[in-house]
C-alpha cells in the first residue's frame, strides 16, 4: 500500500535515510540544509540512532570517516561553504573506499555567497571532490519524491561499489513541500562489509583502512582499481529522464530544480509548435553521455541552463562531442528564471536554425 | 629466560623508526596494555600523519589511517558506532596541538570514551623539523632558526593542563620515557587510560614526553637527558585529572 506524506525535500531526504537503515548522522548546521539535521536529531533517538552535532565540517564527515570504516551506513549534510571543509576527508574517504552519503543543499558562491538555491557546486561535486585522482557518485535530485528516492539509492550504489555518493541538491528543493511515498524503492543484495575496522575478534586476520601508498606503482593500481569501478558505475547505475526528445529540434540540458523550470517552458514551447525535447540527467557524476549523444543524431541544437555561469555545460559539449551548437543559458548568486526566460532563449535559437 | 618478549598485538616487522625513537617505546607500552587487557580482537588503532603513521602496520589489532589532525573525530564516528569496541588514537604534537586542535579539544569536552596516546617530542619528526605548538621557547628548529621567539612564533601550549579544564576529560596524564623509572610509569598510565575506556568512565589522555633524535640534531643518549633538562620543567609530569574512582 502506498501512502503519500507531504514533506519538505530536506526532511524527505532525512526521514529516507531512516528508513534505508541509516542509523548515524554527523553534521554541522548551515542554511539551507538544517532541516536534515533537525529532523534526524528528533528521530534518530526514537530508531536507536544517533544524530551527533559535530564541532566543524571538517570533524563531522571524519566521524562519517570512522563511522563507514567501522562499516555502518551513515551520512552527512551541509551546504557549498560546508561542503568546500568536507573535502579534506572525502579524498580520504575516496582513498579508503569507504561507503557513505553526503548530501549538499546547494547555495550561492563563492565565499559565504547567500543562503538561496544555486547549482554552483557542479563543478566542485563532479570534478574536485577533493583532491587527488578521484571521482564520486553525484546524484541530482528534481522533486522532494526524488529526494527520497535517490537517497535511498544512494547508499545501496555506496555499499555495492564502496564509494561515496553526493546528493546534489539545492536550497529551493530542499525548502519545498511535495508529496512522498517512501515504499517505492526496493534494497539491492549488497556485499557482507567484511573489509570493515570493527576488532577482529581473533577470528580473522587484521583489516587496516588506509589511503597511503608508499610504492607509487602500488597507489597507481590503487587508482586503477577504483577507476575501473567507477567505468562499471557508469554502465549499471547512469540516470537521466528524457522528454519529447525523439523528434527534438532543440535538446535542452538541465537538472534538479532547474529541470523543473525547463519542463515549463518545453511545454510552452511545443505548444508554439516548436520541437523541443529535454535529456535530464538524474546522475551528474557518473555523466549520462549517451542519450545527447543519441539526441545529437538529430536535434540542431542544444541548450544548457543551470543555476550557475556554466558548468554542466562542458559535460554536455563533451558528450555530443561538439557536434552541435550549444547555447548557455544562466543565473546565479540565488537567481531563478522564469519559464518565460527559457523560452525565450528557445525562441532566439529558432530563429538562428 | 626471556627477558625481552614481543607483544602479542605487536606486529613482528621492523620499525622504521631511527634509531633511539621513542616512538618504539610507546608502540611496546601500548601493545603490552591491549595484551594485559586482552583487547587486541575488539580493539581498533587510529594512525595519524607524523612519523607514526606506519603505526597500522604495527598493531596486530584493526587499524585506520586518519587524515593530519583528525584521528579523534575518526575516533568518535567509530566508537560512536561500535560502543563495545576499544578505539585509541596515537598522535604526534603537530597532529594533535596544532591542525588538530579542534577535533582533540571537543572529542575531550564530549567526553567521548576514547584513548588518546600523545606523543610530544616538541617538533615536527616526520617533515624533517619544523617547529611544532609544543617546541620550546629558545628552541631551535627549521622553522624558527633563531630559537623560538615567543613575541614572534608565540608561546608552546600544554595539552594535558588545558584538557584537564574540560569536563568531559576522565583521565590526563603527562608521562615520560627517557628513564626505566619513567617507563614503567608511563606503562601503568597507558594502561590505566584503555581500563577508563573499558569502564566507560570518559575520555582518556596520556602525554609522553618523547624524543626525535633525528631532527634535535643529537645523540639518542644527548636526547634523553635534553629531555629530562628542558621537557620536564616546561611540561611536568603527573596526572592532571582522574574522575575514575567517583
Ligand atoms: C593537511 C596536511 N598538512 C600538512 C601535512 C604535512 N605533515 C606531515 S607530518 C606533519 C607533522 C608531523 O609532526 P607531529 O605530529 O609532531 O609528529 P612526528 O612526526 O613528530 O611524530 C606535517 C605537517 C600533511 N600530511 N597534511
Ligand atoms: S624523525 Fe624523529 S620522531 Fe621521526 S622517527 Fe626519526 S627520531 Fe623518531
Amino acid at each position: 500500500m502506498s501512502t503519500k506524506v507531504l514533506m519538505k525535500g530536506n526532511e524527505a531526504i532525512a526521514e529516507a535515510a531512516i528508513k534505508s537503515g541509516c542509523r548515524y548522522f554527523f553534521g554541522y548546521p548551515i542554511t539551507p540544509q538544517t532541516e536534515i539535521s533537525e529532523h534526524l536529531a528528533k528521530r534518530m533517538p526514537k530508531v536507536g540512532g544517533l544524530c551527533l552535532q559535530a564541532e566543524s565540517e571538517v570533524a563531522a564527515i571524519n566521524m562519517v570517516m570512522g563511522a563507514a570504516a567501522g562499516g555502518s551506513r551513515v551520512m552527512t549534510s551541509s551546504s557549498s561553504p560546508g561542503i568546500s571543509l568536507k573535502s579534506e576527508g572525502l579524498s580520504y574517504i575516496v582513498g579508503c573506499d569507504l561507503p557513505c552519503v553526503i548530501v549538499n543543499v546547494q547555495r550561492g558562491g563563492p565565499g559565504l555567497g547567500g543562503i538561496q538555491p544555486a547549482q554552483s557546486d557542479y563543478y566542485q561535486a563532479t570534478k574536485a571532490g577533493g583532491h587527488g585522482d578521484m571521482r564520486i557518485v553525484v546524484l541530482a535530485p528534481a522533486s522532494v519524491q526524488e529526494m527520497a528516492a535517490l537517497t535511498a539509492e544512494a547508499f545501496d550504489i555506496a555499499d555495492l561499489y564502496r564509494t561515496p555518493v553526493m546528493i546534489l541538491a539545492d536550497g529551493a528543493l530542499g525548502q519545498m513541500m511535495e508529496p512522498v511515498d517512501f515504499s517505492v524503492s526496493s534494497p539491492r543484495s549488497l556485499p557482507e562489509k567484511d573489509w570493515a575496522a570493527k576488532g577482529h575478534g581473533g577470528k580473522r586476520k587484521k583489516n587496516i583502512i588506509n589511503s597511503l601508498y608508499m610504492d607509487p606503482a602500488d597507489l597507481e593500481r590503487s587508482v586503477h582499481r577504483r577507476f575501473a569501478r567507477y567505468a562499471d558505475i557508469k554502465d549499471k547505475e547512469t540516470r537521466f529522464e528524457e522528454v519529447m526528445t525523439e523528434d527534438a529540434d532543440i535538446v535542452i540540458v538541465a537538472y534538479g530544480i532547474t529541470s523543473r523550470i525547463c519542463k515549463s517552458a518545453l511545454n510552452m514551447a511545443r505548444s508554439k509548435g516548436i520541437k523541443a525535447g529535454l535529456v535530464r540527467p538524474i546522475t551528474l557524476s557518473p555523466f549520462p553521455d549517451a542519450p545527447l549523444k543519441k539526441a545529437a543524431e538529430s536535434a540542431k541544437h542544444f541548450l544548457v541552463a543551470e543555476l550557475n555561469m556554466g558548468q554542466m555545460v562542458d559535460d554536455v559539449k563533451i558528450a555530443i562531442d561538439c557536434q552541435r551548437p550549444v547555447t548557455f543559458f544562466g543565473r546565479t548568486g540565488g537567481m531563478m528564471p522564469s519559464p518565460e526566460d527559457i523560452l525565450e532563449k528557445i525562441e532566439d535559437i529558432v530563429k538562428s536554425l | 629466560m626471556v627477558v625481552f618478549e614481543k607483544p602479542k598485538s605487536l606486529s613482528p616487522v621492523p620499525f622504521h623508526y631511527c634509531p633511539g625513537c621513542t616512538h618504539g617505546i610507546v608502540h611496546r607500552l601500548v601493545a603490552e596494555a591491549i595484551d594485559k587487557l586482552e583487547i587486541e580482537g575488539s580493539t581498533i588503532g587510529i594512525a595519524p600523519v607524523g612519523c607514526s603513521v606506519f603505526a597500522y602496520n604495527y598493531f596486530e589489532c584493526d587499524m585506520i589511517q586518519a587524515a593530519h589532525g583528525r584521528a579523534p573525530a575518526v575516533a568518535t564516528g567509530l566508537k560512536r558506532t561500535r560502543p563495545d569496541s576499544v578505539v585509541f588514537t596515537y598522535q604526534g604534537d603537530g597532529d594533535l596541538a596544532a591542525i588538530g586542535t579542534a577535533e582533540t579539544v571537543h572529542a575531550a569536552t564530549r567526553g567521548e570514551n576514547i584513548t588518546i596516546i600523545f606523543i610530544n617530542n616538541a617538533i615536527y619528526g616526520m617533515t624533517g623539523g619544523q617547529m611544532a605548538p609544543t617546541t620550546l621557547p629558545g628552541q631551535i628548529t627549521t622553522t624558527s632558526p633563531y630559537g623560538r621567539d615567543r613575541k614572534i612564533q608565540g608561546n608552546p601550549i600544554r595539552i594535558c593542563e588545558m584538557l584537564s579544564t574540560l569536563d568531559g576529560a576522565a583521565y590526563v596524564e603527562r608521562v615520560s620515557v627517557d628513564s626505566p623509572k619513567n617507563i614503567m610509569r608511563a606503562k601503568r598510565s597507558i594502561e590505566k587510560a584503555f581500563r577508563t575506556q573499558l569502564d566507560k568512565k570518559g575520555f582518556s589522555l596520556v602525554e609522553v614526553l618523547s624524543t626525535c633524535p633525528t631532527n634535535w640534531g643529537m645523540s639518542p643518549v644527548e636526547s634523553l637527558e635534553w629531555l629530562r633538562t628542558n621537557m620536564i620543567p616546561y611540561y611536568p609530569l603527573g596526572v592532571f585529572k582522574d574522575t575514575t574512582e567517583e
